[in-house]
């Protein structure tokens, strides 16, 4: 162990390989950030880039870039605890390792023919090679398969290594959820002219990703954090995760029907969907229970303060962005008003950062802090450790900010466009000239910048966090353990 | 050591293995109930050929909102399309609409993103005048929307490059989608004036 380099002997096979895969996921998240800052400048500076690199092409490189580098950011954090959880070396590590070369080339084609093909005629070849169209899975049909095939191999080397090695309760939900998560995205892989029963399917892949298999999935990194990070017993841990399980796919499987509401599906979706996904928020707040009081029965002492305090807020993150956001415009009475307005774009902000930036960026500091060796991450780091406090702060307040502004937005448009005006043409644009609502986009600009610092600093202190230190990681486990 | 069954590491196994079932189980009753009726030809979603005929969007007492109302005869640039022909006019304008990336402006039925206005009535749209010269705004604007806007945000919407025959099926698409009933949405919706 060489204490204090960046040092690749420190790592474990499958550690090596999740390592590459956060690394593009950083890259991904960054590019994430800029075409946000260009989508968000187009609605007040309408004439940048106009006919160039019009909103619906920054915006779609800016949600596709957030899905791809979540998606490898759990991938890569599956790869991370793979060994330590089965107890013997990845199984098939090669084919792994070709699978994150192909899916990332994979990746930066679809990147190049957004930005540089951007459409194409009405016709199936566009559907296969250029876009398809479809927000959040607008990957062309060719990379779907590409992508399938990529996570299959993921998915052999994580089962496969399980087999062979010990299952835990935390590994059973994980390789039950994978087979789930997968499963769902072939829901999103077929055409139809019929726009109800496309969108029905698609909110499949999207619903029941981002409400139920992502929130089991992150469930697992986070009982298994907890394990590593505060030395919580194992059984306490996975009891939580069941409870987890249980009430997460007890609401969020039929919460789905919250976007059968108004795309031409029956009336009884509006009961059903209004009344399970108002449930949804339950397991999120028994999350905050559960890390702050294992957090406080081990006095905050932790083998890694960054990655706790991210750990943290992922579960505040979780509750108030997806339970408490998700909430506020869940039920039809109020989603009559605010379906399709920037409502949906503060909630959706707030959920998929706080509920799953949080959680990878997260697991990027324990790889960092083995990376170097195992090296001391909690108190007295130098400079106190600033450089990650502060990310820490300009990352959440920043996105808080621009929730906020865009809920004042949302409600305005709601206000006028849809309760006064009625949702014509004309009605959308008198609520989007409307001061209060220009006030909100500059607003989420200003919140915009906040949060590009916040991640500029992320970037620097993943980079130089842990560089020439000397005492290892504090230690965690048992004898704190028995007390929880 | 015995807990206390609510901290029952194996009940709450069993737990969620039951429950995750069961709701699975409903889901897909519920989509084998679903799916006939959001099929096409249905009550809730009119056949393709629901584009020759006039469409309205009226209150309905019963139901206590806006609904889509099949009316006479109307047929899409005065000619009458046979179901087979509707449903390739169709589709080939819903393929346009993917091909373009429009739902990464708009909404469809109030999903995609929110920069420019909902598609779902853009059929009925006002702004188009009145039912006489609707057909023929609609093309000149899908062909060149830079040079026909309709708003003073300073928003425009980009030369998508359409043809004359393009834009034709992306209107047949948007007309059979304003026939959709959508329990309401978008609520307090005021039509165009189909009756000059
Ligand atoms: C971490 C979990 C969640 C994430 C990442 C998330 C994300 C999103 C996103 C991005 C959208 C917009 C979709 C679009 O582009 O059309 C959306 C819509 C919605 N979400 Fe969530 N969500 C989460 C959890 C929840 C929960 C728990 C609830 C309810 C309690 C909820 C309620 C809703 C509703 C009602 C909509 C529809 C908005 C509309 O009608 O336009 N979400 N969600
Ligand atoms: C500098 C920071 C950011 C800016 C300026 C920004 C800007 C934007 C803009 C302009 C849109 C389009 C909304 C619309 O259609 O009206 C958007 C959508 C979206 N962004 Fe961001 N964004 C930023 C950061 C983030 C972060 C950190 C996340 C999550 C990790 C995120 C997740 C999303 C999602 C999920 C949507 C789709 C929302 C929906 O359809 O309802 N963004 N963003
Ligand atoms: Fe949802």
């Amino acid at each position: 162990m060489s204490l204090g380099i960046m040092d690749s002997n420190n790592l474990n096979g499958g550690q090596k390989l999740a390592v590459k895969y956060f690394s593009v996921a950083v890259i991904l998240f960054v590019a994430q950030i800029l075409f946000g800052l260009i989508a968000g400048l187009q609605f007040i500076m309408p004439e940048l880039f106009f006919n160039v690199l019009d909103f619906n092409v920054t915006r779609m490189v800016h949600i596709n870039a957030m899905v791809v580098w979540l998606l490898m950011g759990f991938i890569g954090s599956v790869y991370w605890l793979l060994e330590d959880e089965a107890g013997v070396e990845t199984v098939g590590l090669k084919l792994g390792n070709i699978a994150f070369w192909v899916l990332t080339a994979a990746v930066t084609v679809v990147v190049l023919v957004y930005l540089f093909i951007q459409v194409g005629p009405g016709d199936d070849f566009t559907r296969w090679f250029i876009n398809e169209g479809r927000e959040y899975i607008e990957a062309p049909r060719w990379a779907d398969i590409g992508i399938v095939v990529c996570v299959l191999i993921f998915f052999y080397n994580a089962a496969a290594t399980f087999m062979k090695g010990r299952w835990s309760g935390i590994s059973g939900v994980l390789i039950l959820d994978l087979v789930a998560l997968a499963g769902i995205y072939l829901a999103g892989m077929f055409y139809t002219t019929n726009i109800s029963v496309d969108q029905f399917w698609w909110w499949w892949v999207i619903h029941l990703w981002v409400e139920a298999t992502w929130e089991v999935l992150v469930g697992c990194i986070m009982a298994w954090g907890l394990i590593k990070l505060l030395g919580v017993r194992r059984k306490i841990v996975t009891t939580w995760l069941y409870i987890e399980v249980a009430l997460m796919f007890g609401s969020g499987i039929l919460g789905l029907g919250h976007h059968y509401f108004w795309i031409g599906t029956p009336e009884y979706w509006l009961s059903i969907g209004g009344l399970f996904s108002a449930l949804e928020p339950i397991p999120l707040v028994a999350m905050v229970v559960h890390s702050i009081y294992d957090s406080g029965v081990h006095k905050f002492k932790s083998a890694n303060h960054p990655a706790m305090a991210w750990l943290i807020a992922h579960t505040f993150g979780n509750f108030f962005g997806a339970g408490v956001w998700g909430f506020m415009h869940t039920l039809p009475q109020i989603n009559l008003y605010t379906h399709g307005t920037q409502w949906s774009a503060s909630h959706g902000h707030l959920a998929f950062f706080g509920a799953y930036a949080t959680i990878v960026i997260a697991v990027f500091y324990i790889a960092v802090q083995q990376w170097r060796g195992g090296v001391w991450m909690s108190g007295n780091l130098p400079g106190n450790g600033w450089k990650w406090k502060w990310a820490l702060g300009l990352l959440n307040f920043g996105v808080v900010g621009m929730t906020v502004a865009l809920l004042i937005s949302g409600y305005e448009q709601s206000f006028i466009e849809r309760a006064i005006e009625g949702s014509t043409w004309s009605g959308y644009f008198a609520a989007q000239i409307h001061p209060w609502f220009v006030q909100g986009m500059q607003w989420r600009m200003v919140f915009g910048l906040v949060t590009t610092a916040g991640i500029v600093l992320l970037v620097w202190d993943l980079l130089t966090i842990g560089k020439g230190e000397s005492r290892p990681r504090q230690k965690v486990g048992e004898a704190i353990g028995q007390q929880a | 050591m015995t807990s206390k069954w609510w901290a029952n590491e194996e009940s709450w196994r069993k737990a969620a293995i039951w429950v995750t079932a069961f709701m699975l189980v409903v889901l897909i009753v519920l989509t084998f109930d679903t799916i006939p009726k959001i099929s096409v030809g249905s009550e809730r979603v009119p056949a393709y050929s629901v584009i020759n005929q006039r469409i309205d969007y009226v209150f309905n007492e019963q139901r206590n909102f806006q609904v889509p109302v099949i009316g006479t005869e109307q047929p899409l640039f005065g000619t009458i399309l046979n179901e087979d022909e509707a449903e390739a006019l169709v589709t080939w304008g819903k393929k346009i609409t993917q091909g373009r990336n429009c739902m990464n402006c708009h909404t469809l039925l109030g999903n995609g993103a929110y920069y420019a206005p909902d598609l779902t009535k853009s059929w009925l749209d006002p702004n188009w005048g009145d039912s006489s010269m609707r057909e023929a705004m609609m093309i000149r604007f899908l062909m060149d929307p830079p040079n026909n806007y309709m708003n003073d945000s300073g928003r425009k919407m980009p030369n998508m490059h359409i043809s004359e025959d393009e834009a034709k099926a992306v209107i047949a698409f948007l007309k059979w989608m304003s026939s959709i009933d959508t329990n309401g949405f978008p609520y307090n919706f005021k039509p165009i004036d189909q009756e000059g």
